[in-house]
């Protein structure tokens, strides 16, 4: 079978000897940073919250955790704000998605940049324009009262409502994504086949195209719920004290009686949640849907009980929801008769454009509050501004912090997208162009990072760092960083890679080049749209990460987020405003033009 | 120009007849009276300036097999997809089974369809996509199984009722779509290439098998295919398309024996195509070519001595004549190639600076073909000379 893959993979050499490990050395630079700033850190957590005081085995951190109801209350708290935004997310996304999967193609590319808006801007700048938007005097507050839509302001903010909006915004794009990425797959001619053959517009949607794109939609809901149950910047800025979520508590544990045991039992709490969601997921659907690969049922598992039980409790919901938009067609058709000699548009179709384009205005629209804000002339954030100043502007670049904090992240993103980058692309080629042993495992662990809560990585790589001397320090931060950015590039890279023609290599061999060589003269030139594209990502993740920063700097080794997030927790000024004006063009270019070499080096 | 295309249409449909009868077919014993299935009146399709399909109309009649034909880009697909209701036509009116549909949805119309990747549900059984059509016609699911296992037997699939369409072959999925289509009995089955993705040999066996299912169950077809040899083998009438026109309508063999355009020639089958002048028109007509060369052929009498003709002849009607025989029309050149392509033997003969004659006779192990940069003659029957005017 070995073989079979090598004939059709043209490759030389017996991939499971020693000798494949030894030519996967460009993979051991990475793997060795992971296993000693990931895996070590996280392994160390899951000890800490095993222990006692004296060092002893017990069970005590969890047992208080698991008996404190202050503990358990945020625990559920968090299991409900994230189950709740993974439903929001999904219900606004998909119409989205849909519009996307069904656009002409390029419709669909401005159209998904639009959406992607929210993940292109800084994680805090967005936080912030939500809170310029929604307070008691925010712009929409002002906006329902001049309408005389209500009387005194809505409590918008610091609330279930303010983390709400946050969460949903911050993470429909996912959602989007996660569910566009199944549906382009979908054949349309499906549904124009169902249509022929009898079915109305709602039972030809449901049945096939929405029944065909639910692994789309639960792989989208796995992302969704795991990535908010880690959150912390929203439920802290926009919620109230009923919205704090574990992370919160962790970093105030952390923070204020620095006890490691039992914040590392929250932690791992909190991973065995994300665990179990998972598990839950595997048993419900299979993680192979993850993948996308299998566009419809038939696994090769047979399904388990619960699986069945899903099964049909969807098949008949699915149906339900087919017959209901039926009868609702056939009322619509009642006043406005069907006419074979007229042309018509689908009212769908119209309900569908006009849903789409509000949601994705909320998605892509609100950052852009904190530019005007910022050119206020008064001395405290409104909106509109008062009169128009630069004094915001001169403020932000006269304060010796602010500019410190601000060089100092730029040095640590460009270190760590320097770094993030080599080794990333080493370990791509490893991964697309060689068989090695333990391959998924290997991926699996580059790209946990991306997956696991990034609270538990960074309270890890603090206890680590508090050891050897490292919090505080560039390095400590571009360490951190690099373990959270290298998984875009690799993911980057790789994409580029598969697509690229290796007989081009084969060639410049055959024509006398060295190996060497033919990467430097082919290979790389080539591809270097995508390695750009993913040093591009890898700066904007460390430019913008909050998180690991928040443990390892502080006083005057703040980053510009942790400066930031110091005054939005303390006091909101408008020279808030005026660097986060700076910050959203200055990421909002890099990204798009990150985004513009992806795509122009995956399509070659 | 529409009674012209019923007539022959009600040819095909006599021939079809005994057929129709012996398997007693709903619509059996119709030879008479012809029944119009489809009927589409000046149909047209334009994207903003892009012209997809201009003035487009033809009948079809009960039981008949009706192949639209051409390039890519002639319009075909989307004609069918307008019959379907899957693209809205800017002009026109399309009538099915008597009743105006141009504008109904697709499951409004009394039709089904054959798509060219078959379309089969991959998540339902094969069990549960034959029924589908049934279920949404809310047909009790006992009666339903009963015409599933019909038309699986039809197909002659009857053990694969469970399986995920995944598991078929090609050529099973190919059935399994026609069944599909057929259970609710349409009064058009529509296909949109159905053979395009299987290969060579599998294709040969598909198109038997649809058109003796076609015989047997009466049923009407509009087919559609780039494929010339398949348009041929297939239907009884083929609409030629070319560019978003209707470029003729006919029978397979008024198609290929009097194509009424260059391109007509020249899309079906393959063809020797001499430009000239005529010289006398009539019974006993005379085209001159390129370097003198003299054609007899029967002209159309509209086309008066002087007028830029274009003289059609197959390559299988040209002969290499031996020494000392003769002919009605006779051309000399010098063999310039000679291809062997197993059954048959391709031979290019110059005649003149801009005039290759290709010519195509059966390989006869072992006459003597003289070789390359012989001259030899080439001789043709004036009533295998097709004279084409140049608009």
């Amino acid at each position: 079978m070995t073989s079979a893959i090598e004939t059709r993979r043209g490759r030389a050499g017996p991939p499971l000897s020693s000798a494949g490990w030894v030519r996967a050395w460009p993979l051991y630079p990475l793997l060795l940073l992971i296993v000693a700033f990931f895996l070590y850190p996280v392994l160390q957590i899951l000890w800490l919250s095993l222990i006692n005081r004296a060092g002893e085995l017990s069970a005590e951190n969890y047992l208080r955790a698991t008996t404190t109801p202050v503990y358990l209350r945020t625990l559920g708290i968090t299991l409900q704000i994230s189950a709740w935004t993974t439903a929001f997310s999904l219900l606004a996304g998909y119409p989205v998605a849909y519009l996307l999967a069904t656009a002409r193609p390029r419709t669909r590319d401005v159209l998904t940049i639009l959406v992607l808006m929210p993940f292109w801007t800084s994680f805090l700048v967005r936080t912030f324009s939500w809170m310029i938007l929604l307070g008691r005097n925010g712009a929409v507050n002002k906006l329902l009262l001049s309408l005389g839509i209500t009387d005194a302001p809505l409590s918008l903010i610091f609330n279930f409502t303010g983390t709400m909006i946050g969460m949903v915004h911050a993470m429909m794009p996912l959602a989007v994504m996660a569910m566009l990425s199944v549906m382009q797959r979908l054949d349309q001619t499906l549904v124009s086949a169902a249509r022929t053959l009898g079915a109305r517009g709602g039972s030809a949607f449901w049945q096939i195209f929405f029944r065909m794109s639910v692994p789309g939609v639960a792989s989208a809901g796995l992302l969704v719920f795991i990535s908010a149950l880690g959150f912390f910047i929203t439920p802290a800025l926009l919620g109230g004290r009923q919205e704090t979520m574990i992370s919160q508590v962790i970093i105030s544990i952390i923070q204020e009686v620095l006890n490691w045991r039992f914040a590392s039992a929250l932690a791992v709490m909190l991973l065995v949640a994300t665990a179990l969601v998972f598990l839950l997921y595997d048993r419900l659907l299979g993680l192979s849907s993850l993948d996308g690969a299998g566009s419809g049922s038939g696994t090769a598992r047979p399904p388990g009980p619960l699986g069945r039980l899903g099964a049909a409790v969807g098949g008949r919901l699915i149906a339900t929801l087919g017959w209901l938009s039926d009868r609702g067609g056939e009322i619509w058709e009642r006043l406005v008769p069907v006419r074979p000699d007229r042309r018509q548009r689908s009212a769908a179709r119209g309900v569908l454009l006009v849903s789409g384009a509000l949601i994705i205005a909320f998605l892509c629209l609100p950052s852009f509050f904190v530019i005007p804000v910022s050119f206020t002339a008064g001395n405290c954030i409104e909106f509109p501004p008062q009169g128009f100043s630069l004094r915001w502007y001169a403020l932000y670049f006269g304060a010796p912090d602010w500019i410190a904090a601000t060089v100092r992240s730029f040095v640590v993103a460009l270190l760590t997208g320097a770094a993030a980058t080599v080794l990333g692309t080493a370990a791509a080629f490893v991964l697309v162009r060689q068989r090695i042993t333990g391959r998924g495992i290997v991926l699996g662990l580059i790209l946990a990072p991306l997956v696991l809560p990034r609270i538990i990585i960074a309270v890890g790589l603090f206890y680590l760092y508090a050891r050897i001397g490292l919090v505080g320090t560039v390095l400590g931060l571009v360490i951190g960083h690099t373990i959270l950015a290298v998984p875009y590039v690799v993911i980057t890279v790789m994409a580029v890679l598969k697509t690229y023609d290796e007989r081009l290599d084969q060639a410049a061999w055959s024509l006398g080049a060295s190996k060497w060589r033919t990467l430097v003269h082919i290979t790389l030139p080539q591809i270097r749209g995508g390695i750009l594209a993913g040093f591009l990502f890898a700066f904007i993740t460390s430019f913008d990460e909050l998180t690991i920063s928040l443990f390892v700097t502080g006083g005057s080794t703040s980053t510009l987020p942790r400066r930031m997030w110091n005054d939005l927790l303390l006091q909101v000024n408008p020279t808030l405003a005026a660097v986060s004006t700076i910050v959203l063009l200055f990421v909002t270019v890099f990204i798009i033009a990150a985004e513009v070499l992806r795509r122009r080096a995956v399509s070659q | 120009m529409v009674g012209q295309e019923q007539g022959s249409g009600a040819r095909a449909l006599q021939r079809l007849a005994p057929d129709l009868i012996s398997a007693g077919a709903p619509g059996a014993g119709v030879s008479a009276g012809l029944a119009t299935k489809l009927s589409i009146r000046s149909i047209g399709k334009s994207y903003g300036p892009v012209l997809a399909l201009a003035d487009a109309s033809l009948d079809l009649a009960e039981g008949e097999f009706l192949t639209l034909l051409g390039p890519s880009g002639s319009g075909k697909s989307t004609l069918l997809m307008i019959v379907a209701g899957l693209i809205q036509p800017t002009a026109g009116e399309v009538w099915i089974g008597g009743k105006l549909s141009t504008y109904e949805p697709p499951n409004k119309r009394d039709i089904g369809m054959v798509f060219q990747n078959y379309a089969l549900f991959p998540h339902l059984t094969i069990q549960e996509n034959i029924a589908f059509p049934l279920k949404m016609r809310r047909m009790p699911a006992a009666q339903a199984a009963e015409e599933v296992r019909r038309v699986l037997d039809i197909v002659q699939l009857p053990h694969v009722a469970g399986r995920l369409p995944k598991e078929l072959s090609g050529g099973q999925q190919q059935r399994i779509a026609l069944a599909r289509c057929m259970v609710y009995r349409p009064s058009i089955i529509l296909m949109d290439e159905p053979l395009g993705a299987l290969d060579r040999k599998l294709r040969d066996r598909m198109q038997l098998e649809i058109k003796q299912l076609h015989k047997r169950l009466g049923i009407t077809v509009l087919y559609v295919t780039h494929d010339q040899e398949e348009a041929l083998a297939m239907s009884d009438r083929i609409c030629l398309m070319k560019a978003g026109r209707i470029e003729q309508i006919g029978s397979p063999e008024e198609l290929y024996f009097r194509p009424r355009t260059e391109f007509a020639a020249d899309f079906l089958g393959e063809s020797n195509i001499i430009a000239g002048r005529v010289v006398a028109s009539g019974a006993d007509g005379v085209v001159e070519g390129a370097g003198g060369l003299r054609v007899r052929a029967q002209v159309d009498p509209a086309l008066a001595p002087g007028r830029t003709v274009k003289a059609v002849i197959r390559p299988e009607s040209l002969r290499i004549l031996q020494p000392g025989e003769t002919a009605e029309n006779v051309a000399e050149g010098v063999l310039a190639e000679s291809l062997f392509i197993g059954g048959v033997c391709r031979h290019y003969v110059s005649i003149a600076d801009d005039l290759v004659l290709s010519l195509k006779q059966l390989t006869d192990g072992g006459a003597a073909v003289p070789p390359p940069g012989t001259r030899i003659r080439v001789g043709w029957r004036g009533d295998h000379t097709l004279v084409l005017g140049v608009a």
